[in-house]
């Protein structure tokens, strides 16, 4: 069998703001079908990276290439959907779904329906409650059928109930399409729940620390969050996050 | 009382009214008490006889109708040639940089300033009653819509550019109608300063309209002609702006929900 080629490949990238250094020289492969959780204190450069891969930064040193393609300007092969809310305001839901170059109508009415948006199509996101909102981002990247699904904290405004539930729409979703995740979260738990792998960072400037794969069966349950394994999990990489937490405080 | 606790509906329209109560009862007082002599000031019933005058007699709904046209006819004008430039500038920083510095300090050139120029160069008809409400207008317009439209919310661009718009796309898809519900906003406040230009406009050189009338009541001492024409220029002004708020709820539902 010859090696598969992996989907994303994060080259040497490094990342500097005029005088402070946010990346330092990641390296980092993520195959098809993975669900990469990227777990990091905040200020780590976490985002920055995501951003990167986006195309909504320009690195520094280093390249990020998508199926062998070096990534220069954000489009419509990377989805992203963004901590904060930014559906169009002025757009409906289905408005908003279909917003996406290559978003067909038949896939974004099957997609409001998977996100639980049925009969709200005609809403505007004003008159939505924040995880609707955010539901309504993850159908809009969907329906735009992009090759790696960007997420950015995407759940990290909303409240505890809400966030859990969210995670188990995600995670429903892809295990059911297994598109390729980049989720970038500072919620130790939420990483493993959802993961398959998970690369802890560094404190500022933002070096990749260590990749944790999370060897726990699919279909997951949300009752898995309280077994003894996922509990080694959460210790290994509370001990992980917390050193590098401490050197910020 | 407490701060910020809002009013009712009722106790709102209640005070209101009685504002215009007490202004009207002073005013009363004032002019029929004999404080102030006829000649300055004119009672309010000697003003609504001169209102009822002008309007029965001297075919001052023309010369309302009149100002009315100036006013639109040089505000859509300056909208026409205003909205599009800020946008661009709003848009593309190169086109603000290049216009920004000039079209600040044109703003500050009062348009009153610009009427003995526009006289020589447009003469006293209507062009230059046009022009004087777009110098006033214009530059207002194109560098609050530039504003506007810079301060479009950067991730809404950011998300549009990961679903693949094009920089053509963001324009048209994100930028304009993110600025839209504020140029309409902006249009309807300089619409609102347009009227006090039309009226300086029609002070000087005018042979129609609400500020000539005012000039020749002037001459006649008539101050009753002269209140009645700045209450109408109020009232219009005021149903203006009801009209404006009211068609800019209805064009986007969405900035209210």
């Amino acid at each position: 069998m010859e090696p598969r080629l992996s989907k994303l490949v994060i080259q040497g990238v490094s990342k500097a703001f005029s005088s402070t250094r946010a990346l330092e020289a990641i390296d980092l492969a993520i195959e098809d079908n993975d669900f990469l959780c990227i777990l990091g204190p905040s200020g780590c450069g976490k985002s920055t990276l995501l951003r990167i891969v986006a195309g909504l930064e320009v690195p520094s040193t280093g390249k990020v290439l998508l199926d062998g393609q070096p990534v220069s300007r954000p489009g419509p092969d990377r989805g992203m959907v963004f901590q904060s809310y930014t559906l169009f305001p002025w757009l409906t839901v289905r408005q908003n779904v279909l917003f996406g170059a290559r978003a067909r109508e038949s896939v974004a009415d099957e997609l409001i329906l998977r996100v639980g948006l049925k009969g709200f199509e005609n809403h505007y996101p004003k008159q939505l409650s924040g995880g609707m909102q955010q539901r309504t981002a993850l159908a809009r990247a969907l329906a735009n059928d992009p090759k790696i699904l960007l997420l950015d904290e995407p759940f990290g405004a909303l409240d505890n109930q809400t966030r859990a539930l969210m995670q188990e729409l995600l995670l429903g979703i892809w295990e059911a399409d297994r598109k390729t995740v980049l989720f970038v979260t500072h919620d130790i738990e939420e990483a493993i729940f959802m993961a398959n792998r998970v690369a802890v960072m560094t404190a500022r400037p933002g070096r990749l620390k260590s990749i944790l794969p999370i060897e726990l069966p699919h279909p997951r349950h949300y009752t898995m969050k309280t077994t003894a394994e996922f509990s080694r999990y959460k210790a290994a990489l509370t001990e992980e996050i917390r050193v590098e937490a401490m050197k910020v405080i | 009382m407490t701060p910020l606790k809002p009013v009712g509906p009722g106790a709102r329209v209640a005070l209101g009214v009685a504002f215009f109560a007490l202004f009207f009862l002073a005013w009363g007082v004032a002019t029929l008490g004999g404080y102030v002599s006829p000649t300055f000031l004119a009672d309010p019933g000697t003003m609504a006889r001169e209102g009822w005058n002008l309007l029965a007699q001297h075919g001052f709904l023309k010369d309302i109708l009149v100002t009315i046209w100036r006013v639109f006819g040089g505000f859509v004008l300056a909208a026409a040639l205003g909205i599009p430039l800020g946008m661009a500038m709003g848009a593309y920083k190169p086109v603000e940089a290049f216009f920004e510095p000039f079209i600040s300090f044109s703003r500050y050139l009062p348009a009153s300033a610009f009427i003995p120029l526009l006289i020589l160069w447009a003469g006293t008809g209507e062009t230059q009653k046009l022009l004087v409400i777009f110098v006033g207008s214009f530059f207002q317009i194109v560098l609050m819509v530039a504003v506007a439209v810079g301060n479009t919310r950067r991730d809404l661009v950011e998300a549009a550019y990961t679903l693949g718009a094009s920089d053509r796309a963001i324009v048209t898809r994100v930028l304009l109608p993110a600025a839209a519900p504020e140029i309409a906003e902006i249009s309807r406040l300089v619409l609102g300063w347009a009227w006090t230009y039309v009226i300086v406009a029609e002070l000087i050189g005018a042979s129609s309209g609400i500020g000539h009338m005012i000039m020749d009541s002037q001459a006649l001492l008539n101050t009753g002609q002269i209140i009645f024409g700045i209450v109408v220029i109020g009232v219009i002004g005021l149903v203006s702006d009801f009209l404006f708020k009211a068609f800019n709820r209805r064009l986007f539902p969405w900035s209210l929900a």
